[in-house]
């Protein structure tokens, strides 16, 4: 299982399109992949999901993946967490 | 026997094709039991199949014809369309509860929308909750057999027959395949209308009951220039209107050779015919159509094509490319004109009794004052690349201007101080919309370079009845006695203290109202690009003498709309 945490730095939160970039980028990996939020977790494969959370600036979240491709899906998450200004 | 019907002319020119109905399937069923729940989350998946080849078509045709940007809304449908958490719950639910697929959709869908809705402190999620609808309708639609209409996937002529064209609608019409167009409801200033004129393609709104007399595949004629249609017309008809069609085309090019003439009477005054634009690739049809400025940018596309406040170097480059694309030519900006009916889903409004009434155009601007000055300084700096004016709108007292432009000022003196480049010759000036500001014009006119009459606003708030509302519709009238005195009060004022008057609603390009616009003095005329040339040739017939002897005959004698509009008859057949 591999797992890291980021803190979310974009003024508009996670949705709008960096959310549908979000769970893109999840979606290619087979690895079971969650966003962990106050307590709650979703399916980062899931637009609705990731979108009910309501992560707004300045959230603590963790991103989780467990699977063969756990190691990437996760380098992945964090490359587009970074390109999209999203969180550090 | 051929039917006619009869709406609201909305852009000129004459098509016939075969009717496409752009109406809403009935998607209605009823929930069953049902036995073998392998076989019903198979018809589910295999409508998901198709809804999803259906969007990546329309995303496709609206990245080609309209850019990746507009094309990012079908992306997110796509997004919707492939959660694994939505379509994992609904396949249990068909599994567990033994219900048919349709009910299933219906019963979680429903719970997404709801949660969306329920987010009411995040106006952009409960904007989420009408993609879901859209999604699901589709879906649905694939489950009961029904076609949905999909005007990105029209791949021969038609008329499209519609109850209302909404803004997602036209963004996926191809001009190439649709010839026409024919609304229910909706008036000469409604978006469907608006649209039809700036992709120039013959239009009727208003008709009342297309919908219901139209059937699918009938073949059509739309007459824009008079708003009939024929349905299944004979062959001499047909014949008739082709060589109407033909008319209509001689005329136009005689009128394209009036492009790069001057706008002068027959009694050679000169004036300005400006088009109003959306989007700085408006530019393109405003100078093919012979503008001689911009008489109205609005501004409002870059706050509402947005998903948030757009940046001030976003506005910067939008403004510039627009002042560089007309070449010396006046660009009249527009601030930020949100609120009334426009909203935005990033910037939540408190709801209002009467909205049209209430917190919008330069009210929340001077309130956010954070918005207005990125807006500014994004004008200011783009002044240094062509002629750019601003204007502010819904002024409605003096001390509104006053502090508007003190803003302005600041933000100019601060942008100075940094050294950037700004012109030093920037007309501010305003909206003329509020009867209130009509009646102190001349005091306005102390401060304010410039009046620019929005028409359709100036009718609505000096007849106390809202535009959008069909059963008081017939207090429009743009010719009544009382709507030119006030804008004969507008004009007046302005000259008086050496300023100028333009005009940027509709009645700016109509073709009875622009004699007694002519005889009341108006500078500057601004209107769709397509009615420039239209304009231009009849404004070379008039007198300015004979046009002011009408002008003040009708603000002096008439007492009616209709007594106008004979009077005006009598001076130009």
């Amino acid at each position: 299982m591999e797992k890291k945490d980021f803190h979310v730095i974009a003024e508009t939160g996670i949705h709008a399109r960096p959310a549908t970039l979000l769970v893109q980028a999840a979606s290619k990996f087979n690895s079971d992949i969650t966003l962990a939020f106050n307590d709650k977790s979703v399916n980062l494969k899931s637009i609705m999901g990731v979108m009910s959370l309501g992560v707004g600036q300045g959230s603590d979240v963790t991103i989780t993946a467990e699977g063969a491709d756990e190691a990437d899906a996760i380098a992945a998450v964090a490359e587009t967490m970074k390109k999209e200004g999203l969180a550090e | 026997m051929t039917k006619m019907l009869k709406g609201i002319a909305a852009s000129d020119g004459i098509a016939a094709a075969k009717a496409y109905m752009l109406v809403q399937p009935d998607l209605s069923f009823s929930e069953t039991t049902i036995d073998d729940p392998e076989a019903e989350v198979s018809r589910l998946n295999d409508a998901v199949a198709a809804s999803k080849k259906d969007l990546e078509i329309i995303k496709a045709k609206a990245a080609e014809n309209l850019g990746d940007e507009e094309a990012q809304v079908f992306e997110a449908h796509l997004t919707i369309l492939s959660d694994p958490e939505m379509l994992g719950q609904i396949s249990d639910k068909i599994k567990n509860d033994k219900v048919n697929a349709e009910a299933a959709v219906k019963s979680i869908t429903d719970m997404f929308i709801q949660m969306f809705e329920g987010m009411t402190d995040n106006a952009y999620m409960q904007e989420r909750a009408g993609d879901v609808r859209d999604v699901t309708k589709r879906l649905q639609s694939h489950l009961l057999g029904v076609t949905m209409p999909s005007p990105a996937l029209i791949d021969e002529e038609v008329i499209i027959v519609a109850h209302d064209l909404t803004p997602s609608d036209t963004a996926q019409l191809d001009r190439k395949f649709v010839k026409g167009f024919i609304t229910d409801i909706g008036g000469r200033t409604s978006h469907s209308a608006i649209m039809s004129r700036t992709l120039e393609i013959p239009a009727i709104v208003g008709s009342g009951n297309a919908t219901d007399e139209v059937k699918a595949g009938q073949k059509v004629i739309i007459d824009g220039i008079h708003g009939d249609a024929l349905v299944e017309p004979t062959d001499d008809e047909l014949k008739q209107y082709e060589q109407k069609a033909k008319d209509f085309a001689a005329q136009k090019a005689e009128w394209a050779r009036l492009k790069n003439e001057q706008s002068v009477t027959a009694d050679g005054k000169q004036v300005t015919l400006g088009a109003n634009i959306g989007t700085p690739k408006d530019v393109e049809a405003a100078t093919d159509n012979g503008a001689e400025a911009v008489g109205l940018f609005r501004s409002e596309f870059l706050y509402m094509d947005a998903s948030e406040l757009p940046s001030e170097d976003d506005q910067f480059e939008a403004y510039k490319q627009a002042v560089e694309g007309m070449n010396g030519k006046q660009v009249v900006v527009r601030t930020m004109d949100i609120g009334g009916d426009k909203e935005l889903p990033y910037l939540p409004l408190p709801d209002e009794q009467n909205p049209f009434l209430g917190y919008r155009a330069i009210r929340i601007s001077l309130d956010r004052q954070d918005i207005f000055r990125t807006q500014l300084r994004a004008l200011l700096r783009a002044s240094a690349y062509g002629r750019l004016a601003i204007m502010f709108p819904m002024i409605a007292t003096v001390k509104e201007f006053k502090d508007a432009k003190a803003i302005f000022e600041e933000e100019k003196a601060k942008l100075v101080a940094d050294g950037v480049k700004v012109s030093d010759d920037i007309e501010v000036g305003m909206m003329m919309e509020i009867p209130a500001a009509a009646m102190i014009a001349d005091k306005l006119a102390k401060y304010a370079d410039f009046f620019s009459i929005g028409t359709n606003d100036l009718i609505q708030y000096s007849m106390a009845a809202d535009r959008g509302n069909e059963r008081v519709s017939y207090l429009y009238q743009p010719y009544n006695p009382s709507l030119l005195r006030l804008i004969k009060n507008i004009i007046d004022a302005s000259h008086q203290e050496g300023k100028w008057t333009g005009m940027c609603g509709e009645m700016a390009g109509d073709q009875i109202a622009v004699p007694l616009l002519a005889g009341l003095g108006l500078d500057e005329f601004s209107m769709s690009a397509t009615s420039i040339l239209k304009t231009r040739s009849l404004l070379r017939k008039l007198d300015t003498t004979k046009m002011k002897e009408l002008s003040d005959k009708a603000v002096t004698e008439c007492e009616t709309t209709e007594e106008v509009v004979d009077l005006v008859h009598q001076y130009t057949d």
